[in-house]
């Protein structure tokens, strides 16, 4: 409920300054949706699925003990970090240069740069996921050419394995990299690269001297958030993956739709919840959040 | 010997809009294919899978319940996403970072989780199936969206010309409709498409909450996607798509009509 009281306290001290604070009352009913709607659901489901618990305090911890040392979860830990990684490290690397172009270039080609970035990152992420399933599949379109063109004699497994998750991943958290590291590379002073050049830097030498170390604030924001989604995936490499692919994600949807049991999703969920929270308080102190509305 | 770096950047960005493009344009193309089962390229064009799609009672109920959750998701999330950033952007208080990212998360707790706590919820009220609620629930993960969105448009609106307004006699609640309403309204119409699309797009939360009765089009996709993946999957995505390309330009519309008017008040 700190919420709440963020929210409340700074009106009540401004509360002498009469009409321009009564503007302050017309957040109440996003505080209130938000409370009710998503603060409420997630403590209760939280604090109830707990509560519920038959047995001792002794016999719960016990209980969760077995549960976050148990191999299917520790499996699917290391399984998580492992592709998130894999992930982000890979989408930096694509990302970087797309991002380092829409900064320097003008005209027509950043435009279309920006709508095949735009175009996929508001489609459906069932829709992208189904698009990689038919070019990736046994006899979809990249096994196919292949065959035709004669380089392989079998179909190569793409998908329904580690290959196929990173694939279709990387594809979907792309656009988020692209768009954070372009707005930290914008706020980037040309003058500086001037100044560089003008001092006799070779080109490659003022980018690696001069403009990565400024982008590193974008790469480290960048990185964080494709992160931060990739650890709380589901749909893409439950629909992508193979058995030795579970994510925690999975995990919690097994838990609950194969074995009704609340207690074990409610368990991986705050796990999963509290480094979610943690690595967004990390980015929230080193993101200038503001910069994603534009203001200066 | 310069240039030669720039074009290598060139090339490579080319082929990188290729990629991110290819997937979208090949499920367009398999969607009027004309052959029996999902093959590409398709050797004859159809319409046949759309005829399915919009043919087939079950697909056009997923359809209506999309559209009708979607609509509540809109309406519910700009409106008060609106007054939010109105009031974010026009109050003095402090924490204002710190507050932002609270409203912002939503888009940031993994959907799993928020699915599973709303189904919860939803299930000790009886809830589940209901449409209202899915569309409330759709709301909350638009309204960050919606936040983002309006705080951008409404920042560039000058408060000289509200206290203009106001310093004339006009009352708040005036000036805000005659003066900083018009100004915004193409961001606002911009912020409730998006809204639409992100209720439009969703699947964990639905899939939960959908139960039997208010199944979306992207749980259908799912369910179909699990059991087996018959083509007219290809039209409904192709459908998708239209959706969110249609959305797109109508947004890069709004925005040039949004800096126009911005130019015309100041």
């Amino acid at each position: 409920m700190t919420v709440t009281a963020a929210a409340l306290t700074p009106a009540s001290r401004a509360a002498p300054k009469a009409p321009r604070d009564r503007t302050l009352l017309l957040m109440l009913p996003a505080w209130a949706m938000l409370i009710v709607m998503f603060l409420v659901p997630l403590v209760l489901f939280f604090v109830r699925t707990f509560a519920e618990f038959d047995g001792t305090t002794a016999e719960f911890i016990d209980q969760a003990q077995d549960l976050l040392l148990s191999q299917p979860y520790l499996t699917a830990l290391g399984t998580t970090n492992w592709i998130s990684l894999i992930v982000t490290v890979t989408v930096l690397l694509i990302g970087y240069p797309i991002a380092y172009y829409l900064t320097t270039a003008t005209g027509i080609g950043v435009r279309i740069v920006v709508l095949s970035i735009v175009l996929p990152y508001f489609t459906s992420i069932i829709v992208r996921t189904f698009s990689w399933m038919v070019l990736l599949g046994e006899h979809g379109l990249v096994n196919n050419t292949l065959m035709a063109s004669g380089l392989i004699h079998a179909p190569l497994p793409l998908m329904y394995n580690r290959l196929g998750v990173l694939i279709g991943m990387s594809y979907v958290l792309l656009p988020y990299m692209v768009l954070t590291l372009y707005a930290a590379m914008r706020a980037i002073d040309p003058s500086l690269l001037r100044a560089s050049a003008s001092l006799g830097a070779s080109g490659f030498y003022t980018f690696c001297r001069v403009y990565f170390p400024l982008s590193l604030h974008g790469v480290l924001s960048g990185a964080l958030i494709v992160y931060i989604l990739s650890i709380g995936f589901f749909i893409t490499p439950a629909l992508m993956g193979g058995q030795h692919d579970i994510m925690i994600a999975m995990l919690i949807d097994r838990a609950l739709e194969v074995a009704v049991d609340w207690p074990s999703a409610a368990l991986m969920s705050l796990t999963l919840l509290i480094v979610t929270l943690v690595l967004y308080a990390i980015y929230y102190r080193i993101t200038d959040i503001r910069r994603l509305i534009g203001a200066r | 010997m310069r240039s030669w770096p720039r074009y290598l950047l060139r090339l490579y960005v080319a082929l990188m809009c290729v990629w991110l493009v290819a997937p979208i344009v090949i499920v367009v193309i398999l969607a009027f294919s004309g052959d029996g089962y999902l093959r590409f390229p398709p050797t004859s064009l159809s319409l046949q899978w759309f005829a399915r799609f919009f043919g087939n009672l079950q697909w056009q109920r997923a359809l209506l319940s999309s559209l009708v959750i979607g609509a509540i998701a809109c309406i519910v999330s700009t409106t008060i996403g609106f007054f939010a950033a109105y009031a974010f952007l026009r109050a003095e208080f402090r924490g204002k970072k710190l507050m932002l990212s609270l409203m912002l998360t939503p888009v940031i707790v993994p959907s799993i989780i928020t699915a599973i706590a709303m189904y919860y919820l939803a299930g000790r009220l009886g809830l589940i199936g209901n449409f209202l609620w899915l569309g409330l629930c759709h709301a909350v993960i638009a309204m960050p969206i919606v936040l983002l969105i309006l705080l951008s448009a409404l920042r560039a609106v000058d408060p000289n010309l509200e206290r203009a307004a106001l310093g004339l006699g006009g009352s708040h609640t005036r000036v805000f409709c005659r003066v900083v309403l018009p100004i915004v309204l193409p961001g606002v119409l911009s912020a409730a498409l998006f809204a639409f699309l992100a209720s439009f797009d969703e699947l964990l939360i639905s899939l939960f909450l959908a139960g039997v009765r208010a199944q979306t089009l992207p749980v259908r996709i799912w369910n179909s996607l699990n059991l087996q993946v018959e083509p007219t999957i290809a039209a409904v995505s192709a459908f998708l798509i239209a959706i969110t390309a249609l959305i797109l330009v109508a947004e890069g519309i709004l925005r040039q009509l949004g800096q126009r008017r911005r130019r015309a008040a100041t």
